[in-house]
């Protein structure tokens, strides 16, 4: 009989492209040419370009076919069923030897694509459920310390170190604490946390119990965003898992500490992502914006200490625990320790997930990773960091990427984000959006963001049609600093990034002659 | 009508299911939403009841989450993600085709309840854009005519092109 092992992602991308479809259809045919299937849904390897990328398994190893058209099922098994399938035309050959694949070094992303998602089999025979295993043996001062050594920081955006504020809420008294997992991944350009959550649930799972024992938490919400149903619904079943098998809920692996866990939907609100907005959301009120102090890890989640930590700050910590602080530590440069996942979007050719130690160049990951452009025009301008991070020209391409070097240029790395604009974009109109953007989402707390924004949408359309344009431009900075310094938080404190680095390194494309046409960038 | 009771007793369903929670009041919107399409204005006051909240509270709550709505929605939700990695893939002249198409603009439903379009902000498929989501399911690389296949594989009767 013919046996054959196969995989076919089911992700978000992955489905986006067909993926279903190709599955159904390798199945259906599977019978007509008496071959014995054995078809799993993995996650995806996020080499998205790839996308739908059908895996075989062979000996020990994979191989891979991508990217997958329902019209090339029947070829496909006829080439498995004859041994010719290295003559496929669409054969990448063994698929951890693809370059993309290979130069990364995974630790978050280690068993993204490899795995059953929400197989706990195949999670605890890919390391799973170790670093719980090790935090349910030491005390929470314990767990704390590792988390601190590995000079992990917050990969949310903010980067604050994640064991400092654990120790705040390991510190702070309460009968009551809360572990919050923000998957609001607003950010245009990121994609990480999806993938987490859709590729490997089990390994935020087990970071969010760790943060649980740590702090003396016992439930823990994800706030997941509602552009997220397959992440709801990957979530949903491995937290249902979970409990059944014994690491979440009552008595985890008979320890006797409870950790329950539950997934709460956001609904559409950019700023729900700031954590104080989230937290307002949580409890069933509008997202406005707290003033801080106090901090939410002292209170939070209806006013108890509150850890609040993005997905990949969590997803980090099993590996922590599992093999110690010190050797994710030993991962990055400077004080960006360990790995961070970029996120390759916008006009690449190649784009995916790229998990890389800090210090890589913007350039090689778009150049040797991406590739270029998925329209094969030159690169114009990189927005790194989501709707609020700089857009970069040629000059500042060969920047590491760490978040001291980012801050120092007036950028930031923020979640990963890097969006890829060729030269037809007009950079004019880009400035124009994000302040569009920030009065679409503006929580309306404090005027500099909700009025200064709609004033900067005003006054950004009379430099494009050419009134006055460089008194526009000088009032348009005027306003980029009361929106900076006056604002509550970064919704309007960094809307200005994006404008200002639109307008000084993209002059030429606010001047009248070009701003309508998308003129060439100059720097 | 028989309709408003059926809907009455989905509400309080949803409603009875949550109240006693903390934080509940998003969860029961989302459940009166997945299941009604939007929420209706007696669901308001029957959630401003059980939650011990003024209908003002349930009211404001609603406007300002983008994803809740308080008018029926088409049989298919159609939103178009306007954010900057799918801009940088065309999004922008595919919303253009799209509002032409269904000749209807962003929070508008088509004549014939066909269809509803709204805008998004990413949908996490930066790397394939421009993305759309139509009800559950994302679509990416969306070109003009890959949209206009969608639709007519959704209509009966094809929509004309004005
Ligand atoms: C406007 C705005 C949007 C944000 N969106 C997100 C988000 O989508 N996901 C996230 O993890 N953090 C987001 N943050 C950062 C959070 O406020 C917070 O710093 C983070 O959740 C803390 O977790 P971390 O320390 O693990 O990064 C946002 C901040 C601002 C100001
Ligand atoms: S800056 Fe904007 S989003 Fe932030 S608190 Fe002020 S109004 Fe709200
Ligand atoms: S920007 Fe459109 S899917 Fe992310």
């Amino acid at each position: 009989m013919n046996h054959f092992k196969l995989f076919v992602p089911k992700d978000t991308t992955s489905c986006s492209l067909g993926a279903d479809q190709i599955a159904d259809s390798i199945l259906e045919k599977a019978e007509q040419y008496d071959l014995n299937i054995e078809l799993t849904r993995n996650g995806s390897r996020g080499l998205f370009w790839l996308e739908p990328l059908v895996e075989v398994e062979i000996g020990q190893k994979r191989m891979a076919f991508g990217s997958v058209a329902t019209a090339d099922v029947e070829s496909l098994l006829t080439d498995l069923k004859t041994g010719e399938f290295a003559q496929h035309p669409l054969f990448l050959g063994e698929t951890e030897e693809i370059p993309y694949l290979k130069k990364q070094q995974r630790i978050t992303f280690s068993r993204a694509g490899i795995t059953d998602p929400l197989s706990i089999d195949d999670y605890q025979n890919h390391d799973g459920f170790k670093g719980l295993e090790k935090a349910l043996s030491v005390s929470s001062q314990e767990i704390v310390n590792e988390v601190k050594e590995s000079g992990l920081r917050g990969r949310g955006g903010a980067a604050f170190p994640t064991g400092i504020k654990w120790q705040t809420v390991l510190d702070a008294p309460s009968d009551q604490k809360y572990i919050v997992c923000n998957a609001d991944e607003g950010d245009s350009g990121t994609f990480a946390d999806r993938m987490v959550m859709e590729a490997d649930p089990y390994m935020l799972i087990e970071g969010m119990a760790i943060a649980g024992l740590a702090v003396g938490a016992d439930q823990g919400y994800i706030y997941l965003r509602s552009e997220y149903p397959m992440a709801q619904q990957v979530l949903d079943e491995a937290i249902n898992n979970a409990i059944k098998a014994g690491f979440l809920g009552e008595n985890i692996l008979n320890s006797g500490k409870t950790f329950h866990l539950e997934v709460r939907l956001g609904a559409g609100a950019y700023i729900c992502g700031e954590e104080t907005s989230l937290l307002e959301s949580l409890e069933g009120k509008r997202g406005l914006v707290r003033a801080k102090p106090p901090l939410p890890a002292l209170e939070g989640l209806f006013g108890q200490p509150t850890i609040v930590n993005n997905v990949l700050s969590l997803a980090a910590v099993p590996f922590i625990l599992a093999e110690g602080g010190k050797a994710y530590g030993e991962y990055g440069i400077n004080r960006s320790k360990g790995t961070l996942p970029f996120q390759l979007a916008g006009n690449i050719h190649q784009g995916g997930l790229i998990e890389l130690p800090f210090g890589y160049t913007l350039r090689q990951l778009v150049e040797e990773f991406g590739q270029g452009t998925a329209s094969g025009r030159p690169v114009k301008a990189i927005q790194v960091g989501g709707p609020l991070g700089a857009y970069l020209p040629e000059s500042q391409w060969d920047l590491p990427l760490d978040y001291e070097a980012f801050s120092a240029e007036g950028a930031v790395l923020g979640h990963g984000g890097i969006v890829v604009f060729d030269d037809s974009v007009d950079m004019s109109e880009q400035a124009r959006f994000s302040m569009e953007f920030c009065t679409e989402e503006s929580c309306g707390k404090c005027t500099p963001c909700r009025i200064g924004s709609t004033r900067g949408v005003e006054v950004i359309d009379r430099i494009r049609s050419g009134e006055n344009s460089e008194a526009n431009i000088e009032l348009l900075h005027d306003l980029c600093d009361t929106m900076e310094f006056g604002s509550l938080c970064a919704m309007g404190g960094m809307t200005p990034f994006p404008v200002r680095s639109a307008v000084s390194h993209f002059a030429s494309d606010f001047t009248p002659a070009t701003s309508q046409t998308g003129g060439q960038g100059n720097d | 009508m028989t309709g408003m009771t059926e809907d009455s007793s989905i509400i309080t369903t949803v409603i009875k299911s949550w109240h006693d929670r903390p934080g509940a009041l998003l969860p029961i919107l989302h459940g009166i939403q997945d299941k009604l399409g939007y929420i209706p204005s007696e669901a308001i006051d029957l959630i401003a009841s059980a939650l011990r909240q003024t209908k003002a509270e349930i009211h404001g709550v609603i406007s300002f989450y983008h994803h809740f709505r308080t008018t029926p929605p088409g049989n298919h939700q159609v939103q178009v993600c306007r954010a900057e990695a799918c801009q940088a893939r065309g999004s922008r002249s595919l919303e253009a085709h799209i509002k032409k198409k269904l000749s209807v603009d962003y929070h508008q439903t088509t004549m014939d309840k066909e269809f509803s379009l709204d805008a998004v902000y990413c949908l996490g498929n930066c790397a394939c854009g421009p993305n759309i989501r139509i009800s559950n399911e994302i679509h990416g690389r969306v070109s003009n005519e890959r949209f206009d296949e969608l639709v007519d594989a959704m209509t009966t009767r094809p929509l004309e092109l004005q």
